[in-house]
């Protein structure tokens, strides 16, 4: 069973977000970490393959720049290998590209009988390119997954909705998107992130994949404002000594809702 | 050429649509359109009155998909519509599991871009923008569509007021959903809905959440107590949502719902981004937490910066005594 994940290398959300001043898109040059939200999928992704009785868990990623250290910590919880779309190009590139990028580069990869995707990445949080992808390649899919086995050649999900969940059948091939909690990530052992220094990164261009035009040249949008938002101002500060209780019943009071 | 033509992607339980495809519909007619339809993965009849009131001349339906998910099979409807000669200038999804997915998919049928989370959209001409709100809501980027229609573009619930135009029932139109060969493999086979009592979260006037500052799931309960006593929907940040104490449909954020109710107490919560963009509409905000540099204060009308579990029990008994 060969899985592909796709990962997503994203700047620190502990540090603050900020824009590009000379072209509106974010501000990724600094040091990239693998997204928490993808550590769900590659922890499914080995939890699935090991339990289908072996199979190679592989990575797809795209960077504007060549960052691997994101990758470096899902290679180091039993990835084997990656496959990385790291092009100058590719900076301004709309969901729609991305998808393309990253279909051509599970491809590169060797195909999959499985391809296990976040539902959203944490800074950009289009939350489309699982499914453009599954699109592209001609695959069902099944986002929103909350729960996933697999069972005589066929995924069995509980798929996330607004009033509780679908359980879902899919054969495989497949995509899925899978949702935060989905499974407990591991933390990569020592000898994990040791092994992960040497399994092989493929370091491609989009040109390399055959996918043009990319970035800012084959995104149908332009960026034509950005704005500060009014700010919601803090209102009254306490510290509870005791009595903070009824701050709050006095507050709820003032507003008639007791 | 101004916009002719919009579609609205119509989500319904039975014959009452949600409230964001109301919201879209309300906003799709106020661009002076000629003509304003829905689409629907279901039964087109039992929605035609609804969206009809709220400004859809035409339903197309798809029927009973059959355990199809909607993305494929929706998707594949509009676009064989849309290669039959019926092109929108412009089709609003409402940003919800559905929603993203037939947008999805659809974008790469018409190889066209997708701008997602959307609060606001104006039509000025042939100008189509939308706006979105990045770092946790404040910072508002302004996007146009720069390729040919239709445009797609998907918006967050409570984006717009949603006002009854008056209108009769739309005309239901049979649309068809092509074979979608392997790509509609996937099938739901059992329906779960999670009972819940009291208000709905993304309705209620009060909403109470708790976050990670509970320390454990059985402190929930304390959420559950003041709610009750309120009258207002219990919340959650998604950190306790991923830990398993409470169900997803309780997640109020970035990737749970958005609530706009009159009062909103967050208790135990610090205020991730992620958290900050599905509650800062509230009208009202009170904050309980004992790190006094959450950023949850930098947003509430009244902050306590102390303990929940020496706060919430004092509050619950106050108010059990009224």
């Amino acid at each position: 069973m060969n899985i592909v994940v796709c990962v997503k290398q994203i700047p620190d959300p502990a540090s603050p977000g900020a824009l590009d001043a000379s072209t509106n898109t974010l501000k990724r040059d600094g040091k990239l970490i693998l997204d928490e939200s993808d550590s769900y999928g590659v922890e499914m992704a080995l939890q699935l393959a090991e339990k289908a009785g072996g199979g190679t868990v592989s990575l797809v990623s795209m960077a504007p720049n060549g960052e691997v250290s994101g990758l470096r910590t899902a290679l180091a919880m039993g990835a084997a290998k990656a496959v990385l779309v790291s092009d100058p190009a590719l900076r301004g590139s709309d969901a729609l590209t991305t998808a393309k990028v990253l279909a051509k580069a599970v491809e590169r990869a060797g195909g999959a009988d499985l391809v296990i995707a976040a539902t959203e990445s944490s800074d950009g949080y289009t939350g489309t390119v699982p499914e453009q992808m599954a699109e592209l390649l001609g695959l069902p899919s099944v986002t929103f997954a909350k729960k996933v086995d697999i069972a005589g050649g066929a995924l069995s999900v509980h798929r996330q909705t607004e009033s509780g969940f679908d359980e879902v059948t899919c054969p495989l091939p497949a995509l899925i998107s899978v949702t935060a909690g989905v499974v407990e990530p591991r933390y990569p052992s020592f000898k994990g992130i040791m092994a992960a220094k040497s399994k092989p990164v493929d370091t491609v261009t989009a040109g390399d994949l055959g996918v043009t035009p990319v970035g800012w040249a084959g995104a149908n949008q332009q960026i034509v404002g950005v704005a500060a938002a009014e700010a919601r101002k803090a209102g009254e500060v306490v510290e509870d000594d005791g009595e903070g209780f009824t701050k709050v019943v006095a507050f709820l009071e003032n507003l008639k809702v007791i | 050429m101004a916009i002719s033509t919009i579609w609205v992607l119509a989500e319904a339980s039975g014959s009452t649509p949600t409230s964001g495809t109301l919201e879209l519909l309300t906003k799709a007619r106020s661009l002076g359109a000629s003509s304003v339809a829905a689409w629907i993965g279901g039964d087109g009849e039992a929605v035609a009155g609804a969206l009809g009131e709220y400004g859809a001349t035409t339903v197309y339906a798809t029927g009973d998909l059959g355990g199809k998910l909607p993305g494929v099979a929706v998707s594949a409807a509009m676009a064989a519509a849309i290669a039959g000669g019926t092109t929108p200038d412009l089709i609003l999804f409402p940003q919800s599991y559905t929603g993203r997915d037939v947008a999805a998919r659809l974008s790469v049928k018409l190889d066209r871009t997708v701008l997602t989370n959307n609060f606001d959209l104006a039509v000025d001409g042939d100008s189509v923008t939308v706006t979105t709100a990045i770092f946790g809501g404040n910072t508002l980027v302004t996007s146009s569509f720069s390729g040919a229609a239709p445009h797609l573009a998907l918006f967050r619930p409570k984006s717009f007021a949603a006002e009854s135009a008056g209108g009769g029932a739309a005309t239901v139109v049979a649309a068809a959903v092509p074979d979608l060969g392997a790509t509609g493999g996937a099938s739901v086979t059992a329906v779960h809905v999670e009972e819940s009592t009291g208000p709905k979260l993304d309705e209620a006037d009060i909403v109470v959440s708790g976050g990670r500052g509970l320390g454990e799931s059985g402190k929930y309960e304390m959420i559950e107590a003041l709610a009750k006593l309120l009258k207002a929907a219990p919340g959650a940040s998604r950190a306790i949502v991923d830990a398993g104490w409470v169900p997803y449909s309780y997640q109020v954020g970035q990737t749970g719902k958005v609530v706009k109710p009159n009062v909103y107490i967050a208790a135990g919560i610090s205020g991730a981004t992620q958290h900050m963009v599905g509650m800062k509409g509230s009208k009202h905000i009170i904050a309980i937490n004992k790190d006094k540099e959450a950023p949850i204060f930098g947003i509430a009308d009244l902050g306590i910066v102390g303990d929940v579990h020496k706060v919430l029990p004092k509050l619950i008994e106050a108010l059990q005594g009224r």
